[in-house]
């Protein structure tokens, strides 16, 4: 098991205020942030994922736009500081909202440059992006799903084709010489993730043979690697643990106190991360006919997405750190606490490859942020690393465009 | 099922006399609201559903109000349209226009009924609300005199009917998202239009507020500017006879 560290970089001071608008994202103004404060969080938080290389752990970017949850704004950007402040992780973007970018061959060249930059540790998501993330870049959120495609299909040839330029005139995307310089040190593309919620995410994924993630639900996660797993086999390969992801928040402590503690306060990025006004919830298009079929027969005021394991619905915006556990949205404790949750949960998941590790919700400040890193790194790390050894890895390796 | 070009629409005929071709909202067709009785007593309407609305098929390659126009003029051609009444409200009065500007051999009168399409204010401006950075109940305020007159109860409704409704949300989407609800060039053609035309508007439409319809009546030659009492941006559907008398004063 892989683990990767990554934190949202959170603008925390303005979160009271998010929520009394009952918005955090989109239609927070933007007067709410102080840069100086900004510019200190930044700083910090960078010096947090460099901590990360000296103990051992890959790392773990991504991005969301007009919102106090999260000031990473750019993968790549954060991402190119990273590269040069670090040496031995890797380094993953999860990653380019790619059916809100208007020019994918650029998503490509950035992708590459930061490849070659880091010396070949690049992973690269591209992933669909969140509904309330289609208002700041105005996309249309109809269709998006075939213009993500397209974009995935444009970007995996840019990246891989080596005697271009080539020419591409889609449904959605038109350039008449694709020929991206420098071209990355992986060929013909570094690994490709996506992420996903949905069964269907996770047989689209199997089909291009890329590791999906997903976030917060061991109820969730688990229909869609199980997907995976099935159209894999379909299509005459088996996925290993290696091609899943799962992010959960992490609090470790020298007691069982303190390691619930740290994690109550990371998981403050979850109780806020929903907290967006009604409109940008769901844009038209952006959910499956199915879900929004659903949700008009439920009426208003339906439940969230998440179950506990009895199956009753957790509201994830008041939830406490033991509702949190039952979901797996959450793991905390000692050591020995979290050894056991992840061994658990990797036996109940059928082996997830990859621990996307969230060590920073707001407000735990550094001292806290980098004790619990450093304790995980330690006590933890050594023994869940080698917890998927027995399973047979992936008979296939990820896969350019055709 | 009728197809056209290609395309499979579902299209309501109801009436005798002079054929009134009726081009819905955003919202979709409700056929089944008394709206299309009421120009039925004086007209034959035939009134299709949008390609993406309820069980109307939205072809792949259809993205644009452009081939929603070329659509319903080859719809007027295949069932012989002649002398007819072209009539829209909001995205139908939209892809109305689009239509008129294009050729009208085969109407004689043109009824726009607070019609997207059109923008007429500046950068910052926003002329027609953004229905989709709003909550729902706060769309209805603006779209409604009244909204109770609008309600729906989906929780009722056959998974089926959900599933078009559903459709046509994300075929709104679709063809007005960006730019939104109009076509940036629309305003410099609506001078083509060369039949009579009526402009409607609700009296209490705050999606695209009433002192528009000025600036639609003044951009198409001889036009003529009428407001519906107690009602916002459907005033078919608020005010269904009030709507069908005006038209066919104007066209009867």
């Amino acid at each position: 098991m892989r683990v990767w560290y990554f934190s949202e970089m959170a603008y925390h001071p303005a979160w009271d205020e998010g929520l009394k608008r009952g918005s955090l994202r989109v239609v927070l103004p933007s007067g709410n942030v102080d840069p100086g404060v900004a510019h200190g969080l930044l700083n910090r938080y960078l010096d947090e994922f460099a901590l990360c290389d000296e103990v051992g752990l890959d790392i773990m970017i991504n991005e969301h736009h007009s919102t106090a949850t999260c000031m990473t704004i750019s993968a790549p950007m954060a991402l190119a500081v990273i590269a040069r402040e670090t040496k031995k992780a890797r380094l993953l973007s999860l990653g380019s909202p790619i059916a809100n970018r208007p020019d994918p061959v650029r998503v490509a060249e950035e992708m590459a440059w930061l490849d070659v930059l880091c010396g070949g540790r690049l992973e690269m998501g591209l992933v669909k992006g969140a509904p309330y993330e289609i208002a700041p870049a105005n996309s249309n959120p109809a269709r998006l799903m075939r213009r993500y495609w397209e974009a995935h299909d444009l970007i995996i040839k840019a990246m891989s084709t080596t005697d271009g330029p080539f020419n591409w005139e889609g449904e959605f995307f038109h350039y008449r010489n694709v020929n991206i310089w420098p071209r990355p040190i992986q060929q013909p593309t570094p690994p490709v993730w996506m992420t996903g919620l949905s069964p269907e995410t996770g047989r689209l994924a199997a089909e291009r043979g890329h590791v999906v993630g997903t976030l917060l639900s061991g109820g969730v996660a688990k229909p869609m690697y199980d997907a995976y797993r099935q159209r894999a086999q379909e299509l005459g390969w088996t996925a290993g643990p290696d091609r899943f992801a799962y992010a959960v928040c992490i609090g470790v402590g020298n007691t069982r106190a303190e390691g619930l503690r740290r994690a109550d306060l990371i998981a403050g990025y979850v109780r806020t991360a929903g907290v967006v006004a009604e409109p940008f919830t769901n844009p038209p298009g952006y959910n499956s006919l199915g879900a929004n079929i659903a949700m008009l027969k439920a009426g208003p005021g339906r439940g969230g997405f998440v179950k506990d394991r009895a199956g009753n619905p957790v509201d994830q915006t008041k939830a406490t750190v033991e509702q949190f556990l039952e979901t797996d949205t959450v793991f905390a404790g000692t050591p020995d606490d979290v050894v056991r949750q992840i061994t658990d949960f990797n036996q109940r998941m059928g082996g997830v490859g990859h621990l996307l590790f969230f060590g920073q919700g707001g407000f735990l400040d550094h001292k806290d942020t980098a004790d619990n890193i450093r304790l995980f790194a330690r006590e933890v790390f050594p023994r869940i690393q080698h917890l998927n050894a027995d399973k047979p890895a992936s008979s296939r390796r990820p896969v350019a465009a055709e | 099922m009728l197809s056209v070009s290609g395309v499979d629409l579902d299209i309501v005929e109801r009436g005798q006399g002079r054929p009134l071709l009726f081009l819905h909202a955003g919202e979709g067709l409700w056929p089944q609201r008394p709206w299309l009785d009421a120009l039925a007593q004086r007209f034959r309407v035939v009134a299709p559903t949008h390609p993406g609305w309820g069980r109307s098929v939205l072809p792949d390659w259809m993205s644009s109000v452009d081939d929603l126009a070329y659509l319903y003029l080859d719809l007027a051609k295949r069932l012989d349209l002649n002398d007819a009444v072209l009539v829209g409200n909001c995205f139908g009065g939209w892809v109305a226009a689009e239509m008129a500007v294009r050729d009208t051999r085969r109407f004689s009168r043109l009824v726009l009924a607070a019609p997207l399409g059109a923008k007429f204010g500046g950068l910052h401006d926003r002329d027609i609300a953004d229905m989709h950075g709003l909550a729902r109940a706060e769309v209805d305020k603006l779209a409604w005199a009244d909204p109770a007159r609008g309600a729906v109860d989906y929780t009722k409704m056959p998974e089926t009917e959900i599933a078009g409704v559903v459709r046509g949300r994300e075929a709104f989407t679709l063809f007005g998202w960006k730019p939104y609800m109009h076509n940036p060039r629309l305003k410099r053609w609506l001078h083509r239009i060369d039949i009579p035309t009526l402009v409607l508007w609700g009296e209490r439409d705050r999606i695209v507020k009433p002192e528009f319809g000025a600036k639609w009546r003044d951009a198409i030659p001889g036009a003529t500017l009428e407001s519906i009492a107690d009602a916002g941006h459907f005033p078919h559907w608020e005010q269904p006879q009030a709507f069908a008398d005006k038209i066919a004063a104007f066209a009867g």
